[in-house]
């Protein structure tokens, strides 16, 4: 399936509308196999609802969002779409990770049993091989020693590796982070961007929601800067940052940096 | 004055005061508390006073209560009045799970018939319900499948099916469901939608996240209420009299007294066992509570 013409996430002219708030207005974008996208943007320009399309949490309005070219949420024929079973849609939230910014982890099993929840009960491998797999991933994000903790016995930061670990569990095509640190004390914040940096260079396809803009420039290779629900500049970030051609751009990275 | 420094100790914060290496924790005299004393003082008069009254009181008859607690009558009806509220329960709690499921479900005739279920149960009174369980042989003589407007292809007379027995417990655990469906309901809505997004994110399916990620934090809100609703529903058994079920406790208690014309020492008796039971039932709600709070209420704190 690793067709280089084919982009692991493509979409379409993705339009959100919640009620009377038009969320997204017609975005476009591809993200190929081992890019690192990041989206920045002022709060409410819809970078966040963007990435929960990409993963079904919300449901588009208009357009196609498409995961190595498979069309996710529908079945299109003779040009008409056509709703798709639960079932299915789990299956195809299988090829996304999703990482929240509240972490968002089971309060009531411990971080290796958050890991193996994934793997043992969706994917229905076989328990001791999970276990010895939930072992491998929370140590890789250096939480081994904290496996039979709960998430109330974890710090913010250790919560958030935890989650990271959980997503990777299922062996997603991409991963989607959700402003991953904003919900973290600062001195937190290293830990975890250190894992995402680490999950960036093994070659991980992913899209990053973030405030980080210093992270954005080290990690990114595509940056995207939302504003009231359209990408309004993107690029190369160094680029990007150093020499914005919007003037909107300008104003937002002024007051950001 | 000697340095003072915080340590942090994982899980813990502990403020001490240094000297050198060793620690001098803080001795603190407690605060005194002389009103307490008084009090204690003056409800163990009042507590002993109203026990020594009860005790020489010849109107208690101690001896009728000690005469009848054991009686197998009375025996017999705290196992009926168990059996009743447990069976009862039982039913309630598997009708107020589907109750729940149907309101959550995007089917608008389960989100309807649920309404209209818990609507109905709620807004007509127990007593009322019992009764009509209790009549439903006469208004109904025949249970029975049938071509509709045609002719009958299998039946059985209702009394067959509907004895006292089936009549109380249907009355009591179907009026309970429509109750328990609103606790459940409110315990699975304070649950923070991220854990939904979580489970979706890994691509649990709806029943699997219903089942492994929703419900057990959800018991956790459910059973102090629900154990209130036990305990409500083991008194609520002594109105299937309504039906007319007759070995309850209550039933049985009252058949002694009246009787004997001594109301009183068998309303003690009923009234022990209804602590007896009671007091069962709140260790099985705190051992119920302890295992779904595991992760939250219950967290021992381990140093690593």
């Amino acid at each position: 399936m690793s067709d280089a013409a084919v982009p692991t996430v493509s979409l379409e002219g993705i339009h959100k509308v919640f009620g009377e708030v038009h969320a997204l207005r017609g975005v476009d974008l591809t993200i190929g196999k081992g890019e690192v996208c990041v989206a920045i943007g002022p709060s409410g320009s819809g970078k966040s609802t963007l990435l929960r399309c990409i993963n079904q949490i919300e449901k588009i309005s208009a357009g196609r969002v498409r995961i190595n070219g498979e069309l996710q949420g529908y079945d299109e024929r003779n040009g008409r779409l056509h709703e798709i079973s639960p079932r299915r849609i789990a299956r195809q939230r299988r090829k996304t990770g999703m990482v929240f910014q509240r972490f968002n982890l089971f309060p009531h099993k411990t971080a290796l049993e958050n890991v193996t929840e994934g793997p043992t009960q969706v994917k229905r491998i076989p328990k001791a091989v999970a276990l010895k797999r939930g072992r491998e991933l929370l140590d890789r994000v250096g939480l081994v020693d904290l496996a039979d903790r709960y998430p109330n016995q974890l710090s913010g930061g250790q919560q958030q590796r935890v989650a990271i670990a959980r997503a990777l569990a299922m062996d997603p095509e991409v991963m989607l982070f959700d402003e991953p640190t904003s919900a973290l004390d600062p001195e937190l914040v290293g830990e975890v961007l250190d894992v995402i940096k680490d999950l960036a260079r093994s070659g991980m396809t992913m899209m990053l929601v973030t405030h980080e803009i210093g992270f954005a420039r080290e990690v990114g290779d595509h940056l995207v800067l939302m504003d009231h629900g359209v990408i309004i500049e993107e690029g190369a970030p160094k680029e990007m940052l150093e020499r914005p051609k919007n003037p909107r751009t300008q104003a937002f990275l002024s007051k950001v940096l | 004055m000697s340095l003072i420094t915080s340590k942090t100790v994982p899980g813990n914060v502990a403020v001490s005061r240094h000297q050198g290496d060793e620690v001098v924790f803080n001795e603190v005299v407690p605060r005194k508390h002389p009103g307490r004393w008084i009090g204690v003082a003056l409800l163990v008069i009042l507590v002993s006073q109203f026990v020594h009254s009860a005790i020489v009181n010849p109107n208690f008859h101690w001896d009728v209560f000690a005469e009848y607690l054991f009686a197998p009558q009375v025996i017999s009806g705290v196992g009926w009045t168990l059996f009743l509220t447990v069976a009862a329960m039982i039913l309630a709690i598997v009708c107020a799970i589907i109750l729940v499921l149907m309101r959550d479900s995007d089917n608008p005739i389960f989100q309807w018939l649920a309404w209209l279920w818990i609507w109905f149960f709620r807004g007509t009174p127990l007593y009322t319900q019992l009764l009509f369980w209790g009549l439903v042989a006469v208004l109904f003589p025949r249970i029975s499948l049938s071509i509709p407007f045609g002719p009958e292809i299998i039946g059985v007379p209702t009394q067959w099916v509907i004895t006292a027995g089936v009549a109380a417990l249907l009355g009591l655990g179907l009026n309970e469901s429509a109750y328990l469906a609103e606790i459940f309901r409110a315990g699975f809505k304070a649950i923070d939608r991220g854990q939904t997004e979580a489970a979706q994110a890994i691509g649990m399916s709806r029943a699997q996240i219903w089942w492994r990620i929703l419900m057990p934090q959800a018991m956790r809100t459910i059973i102090p209420p629900t154990g209130n609703e036990t305990i409500g529903m083991l008194k609520g058994t002594s109105l299937v009299l309504a039906v007319p079920f007759t070995l309850d406790l209550m039933f049985a208690t009252n058949a002694i007294a009246n009787r004997l014309y001594l109301p009183v020492p068998l309303l003690m008796v009923a009234a022990f066992w209804y602590l007896v039971v009671t007091s069962i039932l709140m260790i099985g709600q705190f051992y119920l509570e302890r295992h779904f709070g595991k992760g939250q209420d219950y967290v021992e704190t381990r140093h690593v």
